[in-house]
């Protein structure tokens, strides 16, 4: 790295508006790198695209074989879906390289992490920075957009606050089941898998309206994990549909309390995670 | 770069000398013990193959509830055995695949392959089976019994449907070989495989059937995927055989389509390979 002498007076003046110099200075370097293989950078920003763009053209076919979807129509359950489609693109974009840490961690890389004086989650998530996962995120914009101009909703300043609400806090929740995900590599490094469970299941889970799914698995999900705020309880509140199961309308702007509260369980596990870690001493 | 005549050479020579399938069924085996040494992954795979499944099965009866109990020919029951009997073959078949070649091929140990005495494709083709008969025995297994356990599912009711389906799962397994085996082989022109296999995954996934059956579509569409592209050989076939989609004429019709893009694709690996073995360049230091 070419700015490697700044980058170590970077860390070393910490602090004030430097804080975040050197995570900056490493993501820069980062994004050279990726953008050298140009061709390989663009099928892989256009393979995400249409990875996430299958989930959201699964809708459609069902649809296509069925008008109905668990009480809703295709316009009020595609709304979901694309809510719940952007806020997992934008949670992934920020944090989901944290998929990557297992290998750190079995390697002995991550020891260099933990002795620089720079945050180990912040450095984790900035030097492994994938910006070819941002052709997701533009896509998760425009899928929103469209589906929120299909929807049966009235368009007035809350509602709009309620969908940028929703989309910030969502993208919050779903970084924090990723890193939370992430975390069990410190304990379990064959694991990427399990936590695939939670993570990619959780966003199947949203993609849906939640009255599909079997009563246990529902309430697991749902309530247990909390993934019914990621896109069902907003969008009832936006189309006033009473709750089947008769909570008041209002509960749709309980996402962001929601959220808060799954980040900072993720904050307490990634603070264990971290102190149980053992080097692999190599 | 790597003289291709000396490889060549080399294998011409040493087959000579060898019992090809003697080592065919030893490279089998260890292929075998290689991926049952992995087994936290095995474990936290099925978990999550499992969680899928219910999710994509909950959406399908769901489904299939809107459209009066059955929807595109298949009865609750058998979209519930679609969805598991798919959720055990994700792994079976390997559909989501490795990047061992491609990685090999960046960076140089690829050489190694080429001086064996077997051809690439036949030595990777090897562990690939030992591989399925491992994951035959617990990522299709498990996630199987959990879906039957939780669901309403449907068993097959022709005996000749059990000998037909294992038929059908082992032409799937060598189908997908061969895909994989192209998609990791673009590396010798790319380099950097990663973006391929991005593609290879997402195509296979939907339109081998996982995402939805097949039947959902069009029919003109259906035909021209079975007809021509490999993807519903991956699952979309034996699932339809398992769940008696198709029974009779119809599902030993669509097997003997699937064998013959088992043997399309692995041939056209081999001839990807030689035609890699040209262009390869291994780096110096």
């Amino acid at each position: 790295m070419a700015d490697s002498a700044d980058f170590v007076v970077a860390c070393r003046v910490g602090g004030g508006g430097e804080r975040f110099r050197p995570y900056r200075m490493v993501m820069k370097a980062q994004l050279r790198a990726q953008l050298s293989y140009r061709a390989s950078f663009s099928i892989e920003v256009v393979g995400g695209m249409i990875m996430t763009g299958l989930d959201l053209a699964t809708v459609l076919v069902v649809f296509n074989v069925t008008s109905v979807l668990g009480g809703f129509s295709f316009r009020d359950a595609f709304l979901m879906s694309a809510v719940a489609n952007l806020s997992f693109a934008a949670g992934d974009q920020l944090v989901g390289s944290i998929d990557d840490m297992r290998v750190q961690i079995r390697t002995g890389q991550l020891d260099a992490l933990l002795v620089r004086p720079l945050g180990l989650l912040r450095q984790l998530v900035s030097t492994d920075f994938e910006l070819r996962r941002i052709g997701r995120v533009v896509q998760g914009i425009v899928v929103l957009a469209i589906a929120a101009g299909l929807a049966h909703v009235a368009w007035s300043p809350a509602t709009l606050a309620l969908v940028a609400l929703t989309v910030i806090a969502g993208t919050a929740f779903f970084a924090a089941f990723l890193v939370m995900a992430g975390t069990v590599s410190f304990w379990w490094i064959d694991s990427t898998e399990f936590g695939a469970g939670f993570t990619y299941g959780g966003r199947n889970f949203t993609l849906y309206p939640m009255t599909v799914y079997g009563q246990v698995f529902r309430y697991l999900f749902a309530y247990g994990l909390g993934f019914a705020f990621v896109a069902y309880y907003p969008v009832l509140t936006l189309l006033h549909r009473p709750d089947p199961l008769g909570l008041p309308t209002w509960i749709g702007w309980l996402t962001p309390l929601v959220s808060v509260g799954v980040c900072s369980v993720a904050a307490y596990v990634w603070r264990t995670g971290v102190r149980h870690y053992r080097s692999t001493g190599s | 770069m790597l003289p291709s005549t000396t490889a060549s050479a080399a294998r011409r020579y040493a087959d000579r000398s060898q019992l090809p399938l003697q080592t065919f069924i030893v490279l089998a085996k260890a292929g075998f013990r290689r991926y049952s040494t992995y087994r936290q992954a095995a474990v936290a795979g099925i978990f999550t193959n499992s969680v899928f499944g219910f999710l994509r099965c909950y959406v399908l009866l769901a489904v299939a509830a809107g459209g009066g109990g059955s929807v595109a020919g298949y009865a609750g029951p058998q979209l519930v055995s679609y969805v598991w009997v798919g959720q055990g073959l994700i792994a079976t078949v390997g559909l989501w695949g490795d990047t061992e070649l491609a990685t090999r091929i960046r960076t140089g140990a690829v050489v190694s392959d080429l001086l064996r005495p077997m051809h690439p494709v036949a030595t990777y083709l090897a562990t690939d089976l030992g591989r399925a008969g491992f994951a035959l025995l617990t990522r299709f297994v498990v996630p199987v019994i959990v879906g039957a356990l939780a669901f309403d599912f449907y068993v097959p009711r022709h005996a000749v449907t059990y000998p037909l389906g294992l038929i059908s799962i082992a032409l799937a397994v060598v189908v997908c070989f061969g895909c994989r085996y192209i998609v990791n082989a673009a590396s010798y022109w790319l380099l950097d495989g990663r973006g391929a296999l991005i593609l290879w995954t997402a195509t296979s996934s939907v339109l081998g059937g996982l995402y939805f059956p097949l039947r959902f579509l069009p029919a003109p569409i259906q035909t021209l995927l079975w007809v021509a592209t490999p993807f519903p050989s991956l699952l979309q076939t034996p699932l339809d055989v398992i769940a008696e989609r198709s029974t009779g004429a119809d599902a030993i019709g669509l097997v003997a389509l699937q064998a013959a893009w088992a043997v399309g694709t692995v041939a056209l690996a081999a001839l990807v390979q030689r035609r890699g073995e040209r262009k390869l360049v291994v780096q110096g230091g």
